[in-house]
């Protein structure tokens, strides 16, 4: 375990890249949520550019397809002001390891500051890691169901906005737990900063088997799990999870597990409904949630480049709120 | 041209020595006295054995040398002098080599292979199915008279439950042992690690306690209702141990074996994706391991199998679920059986007995003993030596293992193969 953390930390416990939630502090947290904070108003600025990243050269390193994820983590390094590069690889299945890291090292020779990098198996951003130089940065946006340490932070970013404090809510995650590296790095997240009831939402086929290992609670009945709840995340169902037995049908599912007016009335007045996108309308949200008062779908994306470029800010330059020259 | 190993504390479990004595071998390499010398025996060369435990060579049921088929990874060369290196001096190779092992050609092949270099002799397990297809029977027969010890379809599941009972039932009949690795392929899927607490954590695709427990159930009826004497490998759960337990008591010929890592690492040694930890099985539960553990104290379990699986650095250098399973093991199979001695777990003769005597009777063969007239295959080890384990010290061509960095207390000094001295540890 302590590898795994001292990875990413250096020895003064500083970030160094962002490959997980698991095993961050409260404060490291706090850190990236404040930057975040400050830079929100930079998006609505005139001018909507700072120099922090000035020379710096970061490279989008997808091997899976993704757009909206990529398109804010270009916006956010564009607007530290640093040469951003996409790179999409297409993946051959047999083999992963050969190319991950033939490509990485063609890239690096190329003196890349940062890499940003998904990938569909778990444990990806860390084998990277591990394998470049020290100075080189790691942002994990994805690695098969592990993590999405990013994602993590918008979430409660947005939870904060809306709600204020962690320590009085309850949150349920509704949908496919068991695939989803989204729930993962979200209730490590809602764990460490203090949220005293985490729900999780399914069927067991769609459940990791020790997933109370967690800290969370588990339902598998929508009217108990959103009783009272302040903040619903419903995770999107990838349609061929239909195939492997997972799931009878899209219709038994949205039936059961689909957020709709009469299942949100059991939660909270005031709660608000996030995903990750993309949506499935009429699979795992209807529209009229979607798009309702309770939704907090869109700013979800609009703090995903703020709190992107809060985490850039913070690896590369060490830089916090509570130590950054104004901007 | 006898030699004496002079002074040393002989335990032979096979015979309950369990003393300081001295070992004489004759010139044509067999163990001529214990204790006192033949008449008119003239020892040429005597090995002072002095403070050093002297045992059998010691007997791996499990180790992939890799030849034929994959010798970019080792050979039967290099991984029989690693095994010497270990004080291991038979090994059983199981047939998913490429090709399979499934005539007796290939048998014999393996065999004159390792006859050659000298070091460590490798007994072939022969196919259960042809090809380990899981349809049309191999050619047990002649597999066993070319030398085969026992048959199996190895990591090959055989999901036609009809073919399994025949097979079973032609092994049966001609007094065959069958060597059986009981997982669900359905269970199993893409899983590469256990499903509980930490593939929960690092999203990786579980593979549950009943892709074990299910097979071995189904096995168990099929045993039982053929008759056959089974042995079961690599078992890692700890309701299989009950089940075997239980089936032994039910008076079935079932014997077991595990994998030395599988009674030191659980599924938190993976911590961040440590490749080293992808093994199939999986590595599993705490309560799994003290099962294990208790199950070889009980003598469910038989013997401790190193499963070596040599790699090249390539083979781990890949996110978890897409590098390659398997470690490295010959090298580490004492030292960590030696490791339940310093727990308590075991005696030393009886750590001794699960690595020579009793893997020997499952494949039948004389080795792993040192009665007179026995083929002199013999290990000398320090048992208060200290020392740590690091890539340089790997005879293997695979520095494929996570116990890099791990100290270990014995270290084998000399190994002899038929009366030869084979290897002797050069200190540095």
């Amino acid at each position: 375990m302590s590898e795994g953390e001292g990875l990413q930390l250096d020895t003064e416990g500083r970030l160094r890249h962002f490959l997980t939630i698991e095993g961050l502090n409260r404060q490291t947290l706090l850190d990236i949520l404040d930057t975040a904070e400050s830079f929100i108003s930079i998006g609505e600025r005139e001018i909507k550019k700072v120099p922090l990243l000035r020379g710096k050269t970061v490279v989008n390193l997808f091997f899976e397809a993704s757009t909206r994820t990529r398109t804010t983590f270009e916006i956010a390094a564009k607007r530290l002001s640093a040469d951003v590069i996409n790179f999409n690889v297409g993946i051959s299945a047999t083999n992963k390891g050969e190319t991950l890291l033939d490509t990485i090292n063609s890239l690096e020779a190329m003196h890349t500051d940062l890499f940003i990098v998904r990938h569909s198996d778990s444990g990806a951003a860390y084998l990277i890691a591990r394998y470049l130089p020290p100075h080189v940065h790691i942002i994990n946006a994805g690695d098969g169901r592990h993590a999405h340490p990013t994602q993590a932070m918008l979430d409660t970013f947005t939870i904060r906005r809306y709600k204020g404090d962690f320590t009085q809510l309850k949150v349920a995650i509704v949908g496919d737990i068991l695939h989803s590296r989204v729930a993962r790095s979200l209730i490590h997240a809602l764990n460490i900063l203090g949220v005293p009831e985490i729900r999780v939402i399914a069927p067991k086929t769609l459940l990791p088997t020790a997933v109370e290992k967690l800290g969370v609670h588990t339902f598998h009945d929508m009217s108990q799990g959103l009783e009272g709840v302040d903040v619903v995340v419903m995770l999107r169902l990838q349609r061929e999870r239909m195939h492997g037995a997972l799931i009878p049908s899209a219709q038994e599912y949205f039936n059961l597990f689909g957020l709709t007016r009469d299942k949100l009335a059991a939660a909270k007045d005031d709660v608000i409904v996030m995903h990750p996108g993309p949506m499935n309308r009429g699979l795992e949200i209807d529209s009229s949630i979607a798009d309702g008062p309770r939704s907090v779908i869109l700013p979800q994306v609009t703090n995903g480049i703020a709190v992107r470029m809060a985490v850039m800010a913070l690896i590369m330059g060490g830089q916090t709120v509570r130590n950054r020259r104004p901007v | 041209m006898g030699m004496v190993i002079k002074g040393g504390h002989l335990i032979d479990p096979a015979h309950k020595v369990n003393a300081v004595t001295d070992l004489y071998i004759d010139k044509k390499g067999f163990v001529a006295g214990v204790g006192a010398p033949p008449e008119g025996f003239k020892a040429t060369r005597t090995l002072d054995a002095s403070g050093k435990i002297v045992c059998p060579g010691l007997v791996d049921l499990r180790c992939r040398p890799r030849e034929p088929g994959l010798e970019y990874k080792a050979t039967i060369e290099s991984e029989a002098r690693a095994a010497v290196s270990a004080g291991i001096t038979t090994l059983c190779c199981p047939p998913d080599t490429d090709p399979v092992i499934d005539t007796p050609a290939m048998a014999q092949l393996i065999q004159q292979r390792a006859w050659r270099f000298g070091t460590a002799f490798i007994h072939p397990l022969g196919a259960l199915t042809r090809g380990l297809k899981g349809k049309h029977l191999a050619d047990m027969e002649a597999l066993d008279e070319a030398g085969c010890v026992g048959f199996t379809n190895a990591l090959e599941p055989i999901t036609d439950t009809l073919v399994m009972r025949r097979a079973l039932e032609y092994a049966a009949s001609f007094d065959l042992t069958v060597f059986l690795h009981p997982s669900d392929p359905w269970l199993t899927g893409d899983g590469c690690a256990h499903e509980g607490e930490v593939s929960t954590r690092l999203g990786l695709t579980g593979i549950p306690e009943a892709a074990e427990t299910v097979v071995l159930a189904r096995d168990l009826a099929l045993i039982e209702q053929t008759g056959v004497r089974a042995h079961f490998c690599q078992l890692s759960s700890a309701r299989a141990m009950t089940m075997v337990m239980e089936a032994q008591a039910r008076g079935l010929r079932v014997s077991a074996d595990v994998t030395a890592h599988h009674l030191h690492l659980t599924e938190h040694d993976i911590g961040f994706f440590n490749t080293q930890c992808h093994v199939v099985p999986p590595l599993r539960s705490h309560r799994d391991l003290e099962a294990l553990r208790q199950a070889i104290k009980e003598g469910v379990v038989s013997t401790i199998c190193s499963d070596h699986q040599p790699h090249e650095s390539d083979a781990k250098l890949a996110p978890f679920s897409a590098s390659e399973p398997g470690i490295s093991g010959l090298e580490t199979l004492l030292p960590l059986t030696l490791k339940l001695v310093d727990n308590r777990l075991l005696s030393l003769p009886e750590a001794i007995s699960l690595l020579t005597a009793q893997p020997a009777a499952i494949i039948g063969v004389d080795s792993g003993h040192l009665g007179i007239g026995a083929t002199a295959d013999v290990c000398l080890f320090d048992p208060d030596a200290h020392w740590t384990l690091t890539e340089d010290k790997l005879v293997s061509r695979g520095h494929n293992t996570p116990f890099l960095g791990w100290e270990f207390r014995g270290r084998v000094t000399h190994t002899l193969v038929g009366g030869k001295l084979v290897f002797e540890l050069v200190q540095t």
